[in-house]
């Protein structure tokens, strides 16, 4: 416990990170899915890659490449331990098609979150 | 009588013997020496407009053309280049190039020095046009010409895109222009024009300086071997000359806004139309013949390209799209003037499929980095587009054949013979290949070894934008 700082109960909250690489049209129905269950902030970037999914070939006049990689979204989300596991369900259920390319979610560990404007940190901030 | 329109006739001996042979037969014609007449302000007009048609084929057209189809670092490299060059090209024109190209000179090659600075020139001078007895502002034709010098270097700079540096292109274009664009214009279209055409006589010994080529009896209507095969030879020996990409073979160097791709082959098929009818120099029914074949060709062309590239690759493109336009004008364009329309659909067609198959199995066979395809589309499709025209001018093919200016009058359409036009055809693309082709070595050779002709490996990795023009063309 860092000295001069009475515990409080946002201490004893421990927060997670999930991230989602999901499809990118399933953004929409992942955002819905996520705020009814109450998550108030999400983070999204597109990004590139692949799992077992390959991709596609491209020719360009005489050049032909075949493109591994797919595009996907990122989406991050942070939010307190216990809620966790009824997100990602949720997040498993809406973007699953049953193809492959469908993407992965992974959780980790957060070791603190603080909201900028009113300086709060904790399981609150996040 | 429909008025029969004029053409170039070729000086042949073929054509002086038919030609003194019908004067035989024709009561003599006396000329008064009248003041020539005033130029029709419909011809003016037209040829202003295709002026401006032509610029607008360059800026923008060409510039996104090019600009598109390499990658995102190097997109204002291409902008620029095409930009600077159009403008180097028409001063220079001014300067001494329409003197070079379009005067007398001493010999068949180069012109004389008499128009250096425009001199003498005002609105009120006159320049001759394929029709007797009709002329149109000089300064109108030089515009028009100065636009054709100041596209053709700007072609070049595709071959070698994303590497060449900008300081020696710039070098390159000055030398290229004054040895190889103004002598190759000058051989393949100056002449006397029709009015020296009183007898065979008379027309021959006008034409004694007349340009090498044309006096070869080479036909190019708006410049397949002046512009196309000119440029697209250059733009070989360069790409080879400065060498291939990093990263060529190796990773995927696609296009990377092929909107702007579509919206530059759209600008120069339009624009072009300025290109090819514009070199009627006049504004009458012959125009209309020289338009549709511009317009029939290139959709041709298309169509011939997308369909064999989605049965050989699986799919058509709009990269296809927009090469096989620009494949099909490019052979239609010496060929414009002299065919008919169904042979402009043939020409279109063929063009495509050969130019497509340069641009993939010739260029893997090969193996040079001709990034933009200059040499495949426009040297090949140029040579492609000169030898059908030999083909296609023949009557029983519908084309024009070729006007005697001495007899007033078309030959007799079975004297056509193939042979001897396609013959005549090769020794404009022969000469233009070779003419090119060493001053461009030479050049590139001397501008290696003075300042050099590539940036670092490092300057390509970061992109040309950055390093050669201080400046990211997408920001935020």
């Amino acid at each position: 416990m860092p000295a001069g700082r009475a515990p409080s109960d946002n201490d004893a909250k421990a927060m997670k990170m999930i991230t989602a690489i999901i499809r990118p049209w399933k953004l929409d129905d992942l955002q819905m899915a996520v705020a009814r269950l109450g998550v108030q902030g999400i983070t999204v970037t597109e990004v590139t890659g692949y799992g077992r999914q390959r991709g596609h070939s491209e020719h360009y006049k005489g050049s032909e490449y075949q493109v591994e990689f797919v595009p996907k979204l990122r989406v991050e989300i942070v939010l307190d331990e216990a809620s966790a596991e009824a997100v990602v369900e949720a997040i498993s259920n809406v973007c699953r098609t049953g193809k492959t390319g469908d993407g992965k979610i992974f959780l980790a560990p957060v070791g603190e979150a603080v909201r900028i404007r009113t300086r709060e940190s904790g399981a609150a901030a996040a | 009588m429909q008025i029969e329109e004029g053409k170039r006739t070729k000086g042949s001996s073929l054509m002086r013997g038919l030609g003194a042979a019908l004067l035989m037969m024709l009561p003599a014609l006396v000329f008064a020496q009248d003041a020539p007449p005033p130029p029709n302000k419909g011809d003016v007009s037209w040829l202003m407009t295709s002026t401006v048609l032509v610029i607008l084929m360059t800026i923008p057209g060409l510039a996104l053309f090019y600009g598109g189809m390499v990658r995102s670092k190097n997109v204002l490299s291409l902008l620029m280049q095409v930009m600077i060059i159009f403008c180097i090209g028409i001063l220079l024109f001014a300067i001494y190039g329409y003197s070079v190209a379009f005067t007398e000179g001493s010999n068949a090659f180069f012109g004389g020095f008499s128009k250096v600075f425009l001199k003498g020139m005002t609105g009120d001078s006159l320049t001759g046009t394929f029709s007797k007895a009709t002329n149109i502002p000089e300064l109108g034709f030089f515009c028009f010409q100065a636009t054709f010098a100041a596209i053709t270097p700007g072609l070049i700079v595709g071959a070698f895109a994303e590497r060449v540096k900008f300081s020696a292109l710039l070098v390159f274009v000055l030398i290229w222009l004054t040895f190889a664009y103004y002598p190759i214009a000058h051989m393949v279209w100056f002449w006397s024009g029709p009015d020296a055409f009183t007898t065979a006589e008379a027309g021959a010994a006008a034409n004694a300086n007349a340009g090498f080529l044309f006096n070869k009896g080479a036909l190019d209507f708006a410049g397949g071997t002046v512009v196309h095969i000119n440029a697209g030879i250059a733009g070989l020996v360069g790409c080879v000359l400065i060498g291939k990409r990093l990263g060529y073979g190796q990773t995927a160097l696609p296009p990377h806004n092929l909107p702007l791709v579509m919206i530059g082959a759209a600008l120069l098929w339009v624009g072009w139309f300025g290109f090819n009818v514009g070199s009627n120099l006049e504004a009458n029914g012959f125009a209309t013949l020289v338009f549709t074949n511009t317009l029939l060709a290139t959709a041709a062309a298309t169509m011939a390209w997308i369909l064999v590239e989605w049965i050989v690759k699986g799919s058509p493109t709009i990269l296809g799209a927009a090469s096989g336009a620009v494949a099909g004008l490019v052979a239609i364009t010496p060929a414009c003037g002299w065919v008919g329309t169904m042979g402009s659909i043939a020409i279109g067609a063929i063009a495509a499929v050969v130019c497509l198959w340069a641009v993939s199995g010739l260029k893997k066979m090969l193996k040079y980095d001709d990034s933009l395809d200059v040499f495949g589309v426009h040297c090949i499709g140029g040579i492609v587009g000169a030898l059908l025209t030999g083909v296609f001018n023949s009557p029983a093919l519908g084309g024009t054949d070729v006007y005697d200016y001495v007899a007033n009058a078309f030959p007799n359409p079975a004297d056509y013979s193939i042979a001897t036009h396609v013959i005549s055809q090769a020794w404009g693309v022969g000469v233009t290949l070779l003419w090119s082709g060493i001053v461009s070595l030479v050049a590139f050779k001397v501008i290696d070894l003075t300042i050099g002709l590539r940036v670092t490996e490092e300057q390509e990795r970061e992109g040309l934008d950055t390093v050669s023009h201080g400046e990211r063309a997408y920001n935020g």
